[in-house]
């Protein structure tokens, strides 16, 4: 993963300087609805973060704003010190942001070896060319099959994507994810739908995939949240209002009182 | 699009070979060499076999709607793009090509006519960077009807520049006025050698485009746009450059046209209608298999001229035909004998044999009984002055008897019963082959 580069130069020299991603004051209205108002985040290079919050706090429309699906209403997106809000999604993703969905959003009637293919074309530099034959791109081959063995499909090389089951849908969601080599992935819900077992070892290969890289995910269940986030931003009616460490974020007393409340407390004595 | 490779090479050895090394290019791939050595055979000795000037007509005429269906299928099979225009990039290129042939006739540029059909790709393509440029910005319905829009556009402008278009006589051109090696192309069949090696050549460009970057990912772009444009793709570029590439390969088909009549009216060749005839023998013949469309240009001469030779009616059983496959069988002919071929490689095709010769027995009495009726109401209304009686599959029916009519009826009725009947009889056995197959695949794996 990391012989690929695909940062501007100019993005890596401010990097030392910038967060790997931030957020500042963003909004977003639907009509007279204002779904996120005012979030603020500063995410180091590097880290873990899980985004928390009640049903319809906005985690998914934060998501959709940092990745060009929708354009904020007001406010800014930087990626290591680079605006991109407003920009298209595949301006963000060529700047080294990509992300997953909710819902399962893959090539259904592609091969799950074409779908993580079609993943790294862009970031290889193939771009639009039709003076190549993809059999001959062997650095592009050879990182699908990398893909491919890192989330456990290599068996499932030729089966098109709509025939998986669900739970390998999601791991080739994940695949597809971070095929570009970006360097801050954005997860959304990435074990919804899962048996325990599935979401344990789920949790697993994501820890994997995204070894150094920075790491967004909203997630709704706890002991994911605790085993795998260094930092936990807790999203209520579209605002950031605590991100810090899982320990201080769980004593954090706004914390409790507008989201964990005791269910969390009582998730957590049952767990232990 | 890789399931030509994927049938043509022994199963086996693919699995083996697919564990190691297995996306390298095998340029020596047996099964592939073999199908476009037949597909070339067949071009070359099909007017050996087929002598008459109307086969050699046909034939032609496959040859240029060959890349007329494989270059509309770049946007519907391979891209998802619904267009209903298509017939403005093989029509222009169709002009293009007869205005540069009467101008290297009249020797004020030389062009050999080798070269004409190029002249027409160079023109759909010029066209479809233009026009495409506004459709390709949308996709689904807004890009089908943006696409009709312009189709009429094109069609009414015809009118307007009768110096270009010829108003409605069309223009005319003689493709005699060059040698070639020995070559005036004024037989037929030095025409038809002509368009068959713009077919073969055409076929395998268009096939190999299919195989690279831009093929790929327009190919993603069908299946989920959305997702193309998070792996760092434009899907309304993508789109776009595809569409050039169909515009071209659509052009060089209009080339071919044009030598091959020697006369293009815009009424007919740019309009939507032929649009449409483009549109529905893609589908027909089939759209998500690479050479469905070789299967539809063949039937699209076969119903237009043979068809349309036997029957007064052609466009209603064209009609039937059309939506009998788009509710059974939407995959076209090719996902017919595709999916039959699946069935015979893991040796179910036995059990299928049976069921096959009932259907084709219980269609045979449907056809029969209903194309009485058609026959019979379409003469009563179109040819009453000609007495009552039709002929009708070497006999004769009397339109003014009873009889005749209960017959066909009841022969219509019965066939229908029998045909439903077979045909649940088949869906039935096909399932549990399609079941005992994912048996046996899964086995494979485990």
């Amino acid at each position: 993963m990391s012989s690929i580069a695909i940062h501007q130069p100019a993005a890596l020299a401010v990097q030392q300087s910038a967060h790997a991603l931030e957020l500042r004051d963003l909004r977003k209205s639907f009509g007279k609805t204002e779904i996120i108002r005012g979030a603020n985040l500063a995410v180091n290079a590097g880290e873990r973060v899980a985004i928390i919050g009640p049903n319809g706090a906005g985690k998914s429309t934060l998501f959709n704003l940092i990745s060009g699906r929708f354009e904020p209403s007001s406010g800014e997106v930087l990626l290591h010190g680079q605006r991109i809000d407003g920009k298209k999604p595949f301006e963000i993703n060529r700047m080294g942001l990509s992300r997953s969905f909710q819902i399962t959003n893959i090539f259904p009637k592609l091969s799950v070896f074409e779908n993580l293919r079609c993943s790294v074309l862009w970031s290889l530099g193939y771009r639009y060319s039709f003076w190549r034959f993809l059999s001959n791109l062997h650095d592009a081959n050879e990182r699908a099959n990398e893909l491919m063995e890192m989330i456990g499909l290599h068996r499932k090389r030729d089966t098109l994507a709509v025939n998986l089951t669900y739970a390998e849908q999601r791991a080739l969601e994940i695949g597809i994810t971070i095929g570009g080599g970006a360097s801050v992935i954005l997860l959304d819900e990435p074990t919804a739908g899962m048996s325990n077992s599935e979401t344990a070892h789920f949790i697993q290969l994501i820890k994997k995939v995204t070894e150094g890289k920075t790491l967004l995910t909203v997630e709704h269940d706890m002991g994911v949240v605790f085993g795998l986030a260094d930092k936990i931003a807790v999203v209520v009616y579209g605002e950031v209002i605590a991100y810090d460490t899982p320990e201080a974020v769980r004593a954090n007393a706004r914390v409790q009182e507008a989201y964990l409340g005791s269910s969390v407390a009582d998730q957590q004595a049952g767990a232990h | 699009m890789s399931s030509i490779a994927k049938t043509s090479m022994n199963s086996s050895a693919a699995d083996k070979a697919r564990s190691q090394g297995h996306y390298r290019f095998k340029p020596l791939n047996i099964g592939r060499i073999l199908v476009w050595g037949l597909f070339a055979l067949a071009l070359v000795v099909a007017p050996l076999i087929f002598t008459s000037s109307l086969a050699l007509t046909m034939l032609s005429q496959i040859g240029y709607l060959i890349i007329i269906c494989l270059s509309y299928n770049i946007l519907l099979g391979q891209g998802g793009m619904l267009s209903f225009g298509h017939a403005v990039y093989t029509g222009l290129g169709s002009f293009l090509a007869i205005h540069a042939m009467n101008k290297a006739a009249a020797g004020e540029m030389a062009i050999p006519l080798v070269l004409i059909p190029v002249v027409g790709g160079l023109a759909g393509m010029f066209f479809a960077a233009l026009f495409g440029y506004v459709t390709t910005k949308k996709s689904g319905t807004t890009f089908a009807m943006i696409t009709m829009g312009l189709g009429e556009l094109v069609a009414s402008m015809a009118l307007m520049f009768p110096e270009f278009f010829g108003g409605e006589g069309g223009i005319t051109t003689d493709r005699v006025y060059s040698k070639f090696f020995g070559l005036d192309f004024g037989s037929g069949l030095q025409v038809y050698y002509l368009i068959a090696v713009y077919c073969f050549v055409c076929t395998a460009a268009m096939f190999a485009f299919t195989g690279t970057p831009l093929g790929r990912m327009l190919n993603a772009v069908r299946d989920n746009p959305e997702r193309v444009e998070f792996v760092g793709y434009n899907t309304q570029r993508v789109r776009y450059f595809a569409f050039i590439i169909a515009g071209f390969f659509a052009g060089i088909g209009g080339g071919l046209t044009a030598i091959n009549f020697e006369i293009i009216t815009a009424m007919d060749s740019v309009s939507v209608v032929r649009s449409g005839g483009y549109l529905l023998f893609t589908f027909l013949g089939g759209a998500t298999f690479f050479f469905g469309p070789i299967i539809g240009a063949v039937l699209l001469v076969l119903a237009s001229v043979l068809l349309s030779e036997l029957t007064k009616a052609w466009l209603l059983y064209l009609g039937l035909v059309f939506l009998l496959m788009v509710m059974y069988a939407p995959g076209g002919v090719a996902s017919l004998i595709m999916m039959n071929l699946r069935v015979a490689k893991f040796g179910h095709f036995k059990r299928l044999l049976m069921p096959y010769l009932g259907i084709l027995a219980a269609g045979i009495v449907t056809v029969i009984g209903a194309a009485s009726l058609i026959e019979m109401i379409y003469h009563m209304q179109l040819n009453a002055a000609l007495g009552p009686k039709v002929p009708f599959m070497g006999t004769e029916l009397d339109t003014s008897a009873a009889a005749t009519w209960t017959v066909a009826i009841v022969v219509f009725v019965v066939g229908l019963g029998l045909l439903e009947g077979v045909r649940r009889l088949t869906a039935r056995r096909w399932g549990r082959i399609q079941e005992a197959i994912e048996e046996s695949i899964k086995k494979g794996e485990g």
